[in-house]
Order: structure tokens, then sequence, then C-alpha cells
């Protein structure tokens, strides 16, 4: 086993399997929340489930409504059991502690979208 | 964190259930970001749709208003996603309605003041410089902290809410000198003209920040733009980049010069016709059928209201034109008639919503809408997630598709 160290983060520990891509997010921009899939054409996980996956991905983009709707998709149980970024930004975090969905960034090994796969 | 005695006083929970959940919120996104401790705020700007929030937002709302919650600092709305005295014929349901008027009826209850706009630096109280605030909408943040000069990170929904409880945000971020100077330097050989181009030029921008964490620098624009200009500019490079702070070098108050926000010592990139033309390349040709033109994203000011009304006058609008803007916005254009000019050839004015926050899928869904045309950068951005094929054009090529059906 292998063990990657990052900046602190928020939210439970778990465990699950891994979904990984050298792309940014958003749940506006990016996602069918009701499905629980990436719905947005241009993104590298465009059509895959994030349901109970952890997600690893680059960093966040767009705008603060991904606080509320981490929120939300936990009260649906469609969701992601965590999100790891090379760099969060404020929104996500604030979402994940909103909605206590484990989320961490700042992995010192380096880019956490090439040291996990798929 | 280093708390102070009644902060400390609110996470142990003597200053009740509310505060020490809106305290303990944010040490926990302090503690993620390494703030010290927390800095006082003057006002706070919620993010709040329902189709963001849903059961979930608003039971937890309803929640806080139960245990006695109550705003401690002016506290405002962005817009909502229902305009409940126009939502049926777009196709929006009585439960997203009645999620809205649940949502509203739990803010006042805590004495939130529901302005339900993004452009509250043109409407409501402008902050100033060196002003710390808790301001939710991307939009308004990169505008704030770039043009006024004040200081806030992204609040979302809930931390916003926490701001306005304890009159607090942890001290992170964009509030510290450290984080405000440049990290990335742009040279225009470009100048925008119209609300577009500036649209596109923040778009182009905020792609190449990339990052909540740069601070891009620009030079080579030649004289002061409009508030609206700036408004688009923030807002689009905002969506592209999650950026929430530039500098134009000469123009916005903390880059009077390059070196003043430590522009001097980056190495500069250019920025020139062919970002822009690949920019816009994404989104439409002339030509394609169009099935709605939408103004919106930021929220129209009087001046763009009256720009739009002048547009469409004398014309029958083919295909539906959504305008969206403030409700202070909204009164000013009522009284003047740029409302009922709007409404006279076919358009529609909504009143402190912004389309892409209403429902947009299941609007579009209702109403067969796919090819949206709209001459907000940020807009199209955002929609291509919700299922719509969206196109980019000057407002007054947005007026002209919509008489036509196509683009022109």
């Amino acid at each position: 086993m292998q063990i990657l160290k990052c900046h602190i983060g928020v939210g439970p520990a778990v465990t699950g399997e891994a979904l990984v891509a050298d792309d940014n997010f958003s749940a506006r921009y990016d996602l069918d929340r009701i499905k629980g899939v990436f719905s947005r054409p241009q993104h590298k996980l465009a059509g895959q489930s994030y349901r109970d996956k952890i997600l690893v991905l680059n960093t966040a983009k767009g705008g603060v409504a991904t606080a509320w709707m981490l929120y939300e998709m936990q009260s649906r149980g469609i969701t992601p059991k965590a999100i790891l970024f090379n760099n969060a930004n404020t929104i996500l975090v604030q979402g994940a502690a909103m909605a206590d969905m484990a989320m961490c960034d700042r992995f010192i090994d380096g880019d956490v979208t090439t040291l996990i796969k798929t | 964190m280093n708390l102070t005695d009644e902060e400390k006083a609110m996470h142990d929970g003597a200053m009740g259930p509310v505060q020490q959940w809106a305290i303990d919120h944010q040490i926990k996104v302090g503690r993620f970001f390494d703030a010290i401790d927390m800095v006082p705020v003057s006002q706070a700007h919620m993010m709040a749709d329902p189709e963001s929030f849903g059961d979930a937002g608003v039971a937890f709302m309803e929640d806080m208003v139960t245990a006695g919650a109550a705003v401690t600092i002016p506290m405002i709305t962005d817009p909502r996603g229902v305009d409940l005295n126009h939502y049926r014929p777009l196709g929006q349901t009585e439960t997203m309605a009645d999620l809205e008027r649940r949502f509203i009826a739990a803010c006042e209850a805590m004495g939130i003041m529901m302005t339900n706009t993004c452009v509250n630096y043109q409407t409501i109280m402008p902050p100033v410089l060196g002003d710390h605030v808790a301001y939710g909408d991307t939009g308004v943040v990169i505008y704030s902290n770039s043009v006024c000069g004040a200081r806030s990170n992204f609040e979302g929904g809930p931390s916003a809410l926490a701001a306005g409880l304890t009159g607090r945000t942890p001290r992170y971020g964009l509030h510290l000198d450290e984080n405000r100077q440049a990290t990335k330097r742009f040279k225009v050989t470009v100048q925008p003209a119209d609300l577009t181009d500036w649209g596109v030029l923040g778009a182009v921008i905020g792609r190449m920040a990339g990052s909540y964490w740069e601070v891009p620098v620009i030079e080579g624009i030649s004289h002061a733009p409009t508030s609206d200009q700036l408004k688009h500019f923030g807002a689009a490079m905002a969506s592209y980049g999650s950026t929430p702070l530039f500098h134009l070098v000469g123009i916005t108050p903390e880059a009077p010069n390059l070196a003043a926000v430590g522009g001097d010592h980056l190495s500069a990139t250019e920025i020139g016709d062919a970002d822009i033309a690949s920019l816009r390349s994404q989104f439409g040709r002339k030509g394609d059928k169009v099935d709605v033109v939408v103004f919106a994203a930021p929220q129209l000011s009087i001046v763009e209201m009256e720009q739009v009304a002048r547009l469409m006058d004398g014309q029958r609008m083919a295909v539906p034109v959504i305008v969206c803007t403030s409700p202070q916005t909204f009164g000013d254009a009522k009284r003047m008639g740029f409302v009922s000019r709007i409404e006279s050839s076919g358009g529609t004015v909504l009143e402190g919503t912004c389309f892409y926050n209403q429902y947009a899928r299941e609007i579009g869904e209702a109403n067969g809408w796919v090819r949206l045309l709209s001459n907000s950068a940020k807009i199209v951005n955002i929609l291509g997630g919700y299922g719509y094929q969206p196109a980019l054009a000057s407002m007054a090529d947005c007026v002209a598709a919509a008489a036509a059906g196509e683009i022109v």
C-alpha cells in the first residue's frame, strides 16, 4: 500500500474506488445530479457515474452553487464518497464542510491525478 | 485558529446552536486554508437558488429559524431561481415555486434582505477599498475585489449564511495582502469594444489563469471601461477560471502601476485576435437556428435594459427573448417604459432571477429550447452542462437573430 500525504482536509475517513481525470470540477457545470453522472460533453469523465466514487481531479472551477449542491446531493445519497484535488477552491471546501464529505488537496508527492489511477 | 472569547463561546454552544453551527463551519473551512483567525465583515451576500439547495437546503434553513437564527450584519441575496410573478409560462412547477417560497420565508425570518441580485455593486451598497465582506456569486466577488478593492473570498451559500450569523469570516485567501499580488501577467493587443468582447476577453484570461489561486494582472487596455463592461469581463473570467480577483494596470484601485501588484517580476503572455477568435469559435456561427435568446448572467443594469429595449423597438421577435434583471432595476425599467417596450416586441422580462439558476435544464426541456443564443460569455460556458447548444453574439446581433430565428 502506498501512502500519499496532503494538507489537512475536511470530512470523515472513507474507503472506495477512485475515478481520476486530469480535469476540473463544478457540480453545476459538469454534473447531471439526478442521474449521478458527468453530463458536460467536454468533461473527460463525460457519461461516467460518480456515485460512491472517490473523485480525483485537478482543481475546482466556476461558481458558488456547488456549496449548496454537495449538501443536496448528500441528502439524496447520490454523491461521490470523497473528492481529492491538486488545489481545491473555497466553494468546494465550504460545500464539503457543510455536507460532511471527505475532501483534501495539496499532495506533497506531486500531481494527484497521476499518482492515483482509476 | 486563534479565537476570541466571544468566538470560543459561540463554538462551545454558550450562544446557542445556531451560532455554534456557524462558527464550527467557519473553523473547519479556516483550518483547511490555514486561517490564523477570523476577520469582521461588513456585509454578507448569499447565493441560494432552489435548484442548488433543494429540499435538503430548505429544511436546513427552516431548522435554523426554529433554532432562533438571526443575522447580525446586513445580509442580502443573489438572484432567485423562480420569478414568482412569472414561472408557469416557463414550465416551472408549483413544487419549484413552493421551495422558493419556503426559502424566502426562512430568510426573512432571519432578517435577511431579499435583494435577489448579482449586481449589488451597481444597485445596493458597493463595498469600498479595503472593506472585508462575505459575498456569494463569483461575479459579485470578482467585481468587488477587483474594481472596488474590497476583500472577499467566494463564499458559497452556507458560508455566506455563517458569516451573516457570526458577523465574521475566516481570514484566508483574498482577505490577506499576500494573496492579492499578481501571479500571472497578460498583455492585451486587442481593444474590446462591446460587452461581449469584454466577456470573451475575460473568458480567455480566466481559462489561462485556470485556478482560484491565480491573480491576473492585465496591461494594454487603453481606456477606462464602463461598469457594465467590467461586469461582463469579471463574470466571464470567474466563470472560466474560478478567478476571484484581477488587476487592470492604471484602472483598478490596487494597480496604479504594474509594480504595485508585483507584476513587474512576471513575464507577460500576449493575448491577441487569435485567442479571442478561438474562444468565440466554440459558440455558434452565422446561419445556425436559434430556439431562445437570453440576456442575463449578470443581471442587466438600467443602461443595458435601455439598450435592449431600443434594439427591439418596432420589431417582432420570431423566438422567445428572456431578459433577467434585478428587482431594483426592474422597478426603474418599468417606470421608464423599457419593460413594456421589450414586452411589446415579444420579449419577457424576469425580475430577481438569472436564467442559468432557474432550473435551466427543466425549462429547456419544457419549452424545447436547445439552441440558446446570448451575449453573455458566462452563460454560454455554464449551459453546455445543462443540455443546451449555446451560442454567443453581441447584444445587437442577438436581437437581430431573435427577429430572424437564426444567427445573422
